[in-house]
């Protein structure tokens, strides 16, 4: 269910405030194994339910989103509310303010459930390296992949065979697919959004650079950074990307144009639309079924009238080497103030201030956190800043460039794979190390962050295994609006299926009486 | 207000000047990281002042000092550079920092536009070409008072470059003979202030204040045109003095601290045959660290800020907002008259000798105060200028007061100009009243001249009267006069005088007695 239908649910009634934070507080607890959630703040969200069930009986309520569960990955600073970026640096680190998005959210009333896990400092793919262990995929648990897995005669046992939500956003990713809050905060670097959004089979969006704040959002990399957004629904994005767009004076790359807030139109006709499909993006590494999706929604486009071209972005094949280099040396940098001494971790050594130093920060950091650091500062030595740091710079514009030529050809949307293939096991996922895995899932997805345009992963159908894949529209520049109105068209075309955890609802719903209210959060 | 401090910077090729915290340990720029060097690790740090000779040719005699300059100063502003704190000297410690100051995680610095607009003025009063677009970098170290572990700066390119900063020095004996000399100006640039390190060795512990962590200096580089040390204090006064007169800073360094730069500059500019360092706390040039320990700040562009765009009257956007756009040409308007004009302009207009006006400019506040004076009496403006500078100013001198905390205001010395300039007293007498007005106790000059009888006798006849009981009381000297020694007539002088309680013209005394003598 839609985030504005429960709204008017609310506004007549229907459900409370309270009853629905409470449902998604059983929830959470029911789901706990997934590890969406590094801290719940149950007591905040039911203050806050209880403040905006005040407001609906006044009938004052502040917008679509008060007294709407949801959930804020764990690398945003909320104020009072420990943020971790699942790192044991950050842990007990508790911000004395809120980020601008976070704020934004609780100014429309909206229920902040808790903090959901991530890969150490938004730094992976897979939500696999934090340091309160990986986030499982509810689809692992959902009656469409068991049943094919019966018919495929898997033997193994089943809970060591649960599969990765992808990341670096994966706890808010299993947070909305497990219907634990209605939408949820991501980040998104170079995919961590989109990455498992496609994944858990919800609706994950970056906005434009520029267009929401990155103030509190600690940061991975600066000049590619964007609050994502999860939802279940097109609609919701646009619904929450409504509220979190516009100029901060607290972010300086923020847009100063102002932002209204908006609803999509629903598109009847796409015979004016221009799809385009980047040749570049047909790698080997492509599964065959995400290949024949990509292609059969290519065709849907083509068979309503709309179209659909092939177009080149001739650097695609430099941008992740180009991405590793330009966030690395981001990483090095932003990684610099994490020396023990103002907040967050601190060792015991007390031999001298370095001493401190390297002591603090090698028991504070992962080996990719680490790895990365090392990496950037090489990238940035006086001896290597013009072969790298610059060069990749200029790559950088290369494509960007590239895709404001495709745009300018007349291009509306360009429609791509968001990942190269479903969701894997945890074991096999693990087979590889953080940097090849964030290199092959990165693949469809870094480009967009280097350009700073915005993209949408919309899920598509169901693998034959019964697994959620989704695929990318990257819109123009600041046409965040345009590429909603897109996605939204096309979700409606492909009907992707809800996710059926109905061993885990079943008990749940009890908890009502009424029928009508169990299903105005299970959609 | 911390005050200004000499330090290192480019190794060889200048010195450097940076603020220190009034008794604390400063440090300005980067320490090394390695604590076996004792200079940059603790309480010395950062305070050399670096003089190169450069390596003569065979036979040649002369070895030639080469002066460099970097300076710092703290922009006159109420907030940070990049965040809303507040600028105060002397708050409690770690009472003026807001969460960006602390580099909290996910703060991002909003860039402050009165900074912005100092290093404008700063530049166009330094003859700079503004870039219309500047950028912002950082420069990584890691030190316990920069708490982002980096510091933002303009490295690649600043809001001002290719200036020229024209300064006199006296040469030959006489203090008149002034020449002017230019250095140029290469960059300013804006960038962030650290903290403050408080070392307490006792402990072995090192306390950290942040209230100056991110406030804006103005990094003014000189190239190394100067070719001793006097030269180099004399430039840095003279930029003192236009940042002063702008308002962009108040460069209130005190005046020990300008003294000890001076004379820091005057001890490293003997001259050396190797690139040596002056160690401020062992009071002796020392042998500079070894290339391998320097540092690589790892500059790389601030992401946080986007380019930072200037505009002047011909490219400023139309329908822009002007809380969002800064304009050139506007600030060149507003620019106020620079020192090296309003000297010019005393010469002229009141004739005074270029030292005298650079006297008058040398000491804050003391040429208002010489206006003020000018402006309500009715003396001539060397005699003012006289006064001004040397009474005056002596006393304050002698009592270490600002001309701020003068007990002698301007309207007071000018009516007891005026007393002087109707020969209402005499010279003499006039220095007491001044002396009397110094003790404050709230007596006009006019009060005092009567309290102690010191108006000059008006009365003719009783002149005439006095000379003449004189002339009969002491006939020997007169006898002596006439026999022809003529400096008989002075002890007359006297004694009238002395008749007259000191209150007579001695030239009117002298012209009664003449008349008298010769009837």
């Amino acid at each position: 269910m839609q985030v504005t239908m429960v709204s008017v649910a609310l506004k007549q009634g229907q459900v409370t405030p309270t009853e629905l934070c409470q449902r998604c507080l059983s929830l959470i607890k029911k789901t706990k194994f997934l590890n969406a959630y590094i801290t719940v703040s149950e007591e905040v969200a039911l203050k806050q339910a209880e403040e905006a069930e005040k407001r609906y009986k006044k009938g004052h309520s502040l917008g679509d989103l008060d007294g709407i569960p949801i959930a804020v990955k764990d690398n945003f600073s909320t104020s009072g509310i420990e943020t971790t970026c699942a790192s044991n640096m950050l842990k007990g680190y508790v911000p004395p303010y809120n980020a601008t998005v976070v704020q934004k959210l609780l100014d429309q009333g909206a229920l902040l459930m808790g903090k959901t896990n991530l890969d150490e400092f938004a730094m992976g793919s897979g939500s696999t390296d934090g340091i309160f262990g990986p986030v499982k995929n509810p689809w692992s648990y959902s009656k469409q992949y068991r049943e094919k897995r019966k018919q495929n005669s898997h033997s193994e046992n089943e809970d060591s065979n649960w599969l990765i939500t992808g990341g670096s956003s994966g706890g808010s990713a299993a947070a909305v697919s497990a219907f634990t809050c209605f939408a949820a905060l991501g980040s998104d670097t170079g995919g961590s959004t989109r990455n498992p959004a496609a994944h858990c089979g919800v609706v994950g969006l970056k906005p434009s650079y520029g267009l929401v704040s990155r103030h509190g959002l600690i940061p991975l990399v600066n000049s590619m950074d964007v609050p994502g957004i999860l939802t279940r629904c097109v609609d919701d994005a646009a619904t929450v990307l409504g509220i979190l767009a516009g100029h901060d004076p607290k972010d300086s790359t923020t847009i100063q144009d102002p932002v209204k807030p908006f609803t999509l139109p629903s598109l009847t006709d796409v015979s004016k639309l221009c799809i385009g499909i980047p040749k570049e993006y047909l790698t080997p590494e492509l599964s065959s079924e995400v290949h024949s999706l990509w292609s059969k929604a290519a065709n849907l486009f083509e068979s309503e009238g709309a179209k659909v071209i092939e177009v080149s972005l001739p650097h695609t094949s430099y941008s992740i080497v180009c991405y590793h280099v330009l966030c690395t040396s981001e990483v090095a940098s932003n990684m610099a103030r994490f020396d023990g001494l103002e907040y967050g971790h601190r060792c015991d050594s007390s031999v001298s201030t370095e001493a401190m130093y390297a002591a603090t920060r090698r028991e504070g950091f992962n080996d990719v956190v680490r790895g990365r650091i090392l990496s950037g500062n090489f990238f940035l030595l006086k001896e290597n800043y013009e072969n790298y740091f610059v060069k990749a710079q200029k790559v950088r514009r290369l494509i960007a460039n590239d895709f404001v030529n495709v745009f300018n050809s007349g291009v509306d949307v360009l429609l791509t794979p968001t990942t190269l293939s479903e969701a894997v096991p945890y074991t096999e996922f693990i087979k590889e190390d953080n940097r090849t895995r964030s290199a092959q899932d990165d693949i469809f997805t870094q480009a967009v962050n280097m350009a700073g345009l915005p993209a949408v992963s919309v899920p598509m159908a169901l693998s034959t295994q019964g697994l959620p894949i989704g695929l990318q529209f990257i819109g123009r520049a600041f046409c965040d609006q345009q590429l909603l109105t897109v996605a939204k068209w096309f979700e409606k075309q492909v009907q992707f299926p809800v996710i059926q955890l109905q061993e885990l609802m079943d008990d749940c719903s009890s908890v009502f009486e009424n029928e009508k209210l169990a299903s105005v959060s299970l959609k | 207000m911390a005050a200004p401090m000499l330090r290192w910077c480019c190794p060889g090729r200048r010195f450097a000047f940076a603020r220190v915290g009034c008794g604390s340990c400063h440090r300005r720029g980067p320490p090394t990281g390695s604590t076996s060097n004792g200079k940059r690790g603790q309480s010395t740090v950062a305070q050399q002042p670096h003089i190169t000779a450069q390596k003569p040719r065979k036979g040649e005699r002369e070895w030639a000092a080469v002066v460099g300059l970097e300076i710092h100063a703290q922009i006159a502003s109420n907030s940070k550079l990049f965040s809303g704190s507040q600028v105060h000297f002397a708050a409690p410690p770690n009472s003026l920092v807001s969460f960006f100051d602390a580099s909290l995680p996910g703060t991002l610095p909003v860039l402050n536009r009165r900074c912005v607009e100092a290093a404008v003025m700063t530049g166009l009063a330094l003859d700079c070409h503004i870039n219309r677009k500047s950028l912002f970098d950082r420069k990584h170290y890691f030190y316990a008072d920069l708490p982002a572990g980096y510091q933002i700066t303009q490295q690649r390119l600043p809001i001002a470059v290719n200036g020229s900063l024209a300064y006199s020095v006296s040469v030959g004996r006489k203090p008149s003979q002034m020449v002017t000399r230019t250095v140029r100006v290469k960059q300013i640039q804006l960038e962030q202030d650290s903290g403050k390190s408080l070392h307490d060795d006792l402990r072995s512990q090192t306390l950290i204040d942040l209230n100056r962590a991110g406030i804006g200096l103005l990094e003014v580089v000189l190239e190394p045109d100067m070719s001793c040390g006097e030269e180099a204090a004399t430039a840095v006064r003279e930029l003192q003095l236009i940042l002063q007169a702008l308002g962009t800073s108040q460069a209130n360094m005190a005046d020990y601290e300008i003294q000890r730069q001076i004379n820091e500059l005057e001890n490293g500019g003997e001259i050396l045959n190797e690139t040596r360092s002056f160690d401020y706390k062992l009071g002796c040039t020392v042998p500079m660290r070894d290339k391998e320990g320097k540092q690589d700040y790892r500059f790389m562009p601030e992401p946080n800020l986007p380019p930072l765009l200037l505009y002047d009257s011909g490219s400023l956007p139309p329908g822009a907002d002007p809380q969002q756009v800064i304009d050139i040409d506007r600030l060149r308007e507003r620019l106020p008259e620079l020192p090296r004009v309003t000297r010019e302009r005393l010469v002229r207009q009141y004739g005074m000798l270029p030292e005298h006006s650079c006297a008058l400019l040398n000491e804050v506040g003391l040429l208002e105060f010489f206006q003020s004076v000018i402006k309500e009496t009715r003396a001539e403006p060397k005699k003012v200028t006289s006064w001004v500078l040397n009474t005056f100013l002596g006393f304050l001198k002698q009592q270490n007061l600002a001309v701020s905390e003068s007990p002698v205001t301007p309207s007071a010395l000018a009516e007891l100009l005026d007393l002087l300039d109707r020969k209402a007293i005499s010279s003499s007498a006039a220095k007491q009243v001044f002396e009397e007005l110094w003790r404050n106790e709230g007596k006009t000059p006019a009060q005092i001249v009567a309290e102690k009888k010191l108006e000059l006798l008006q009365d003719l006849e009783a002149l005439e009267q006095l000379c003449r009981s004189t002339l009969e009381a002491h006939p020997h000297v007169v006898m002596d006069l006439k026999r022809g020694n003529p400096r008989a007539i002075n002890k007359l002088i006297g004694l009238v005088r002395k008749a007259t309680l000191g209150r007579a013209d001695p030239t009117a005394i002298k012209e009664v007695l003449e008349r008298q003598l010769s009837s």
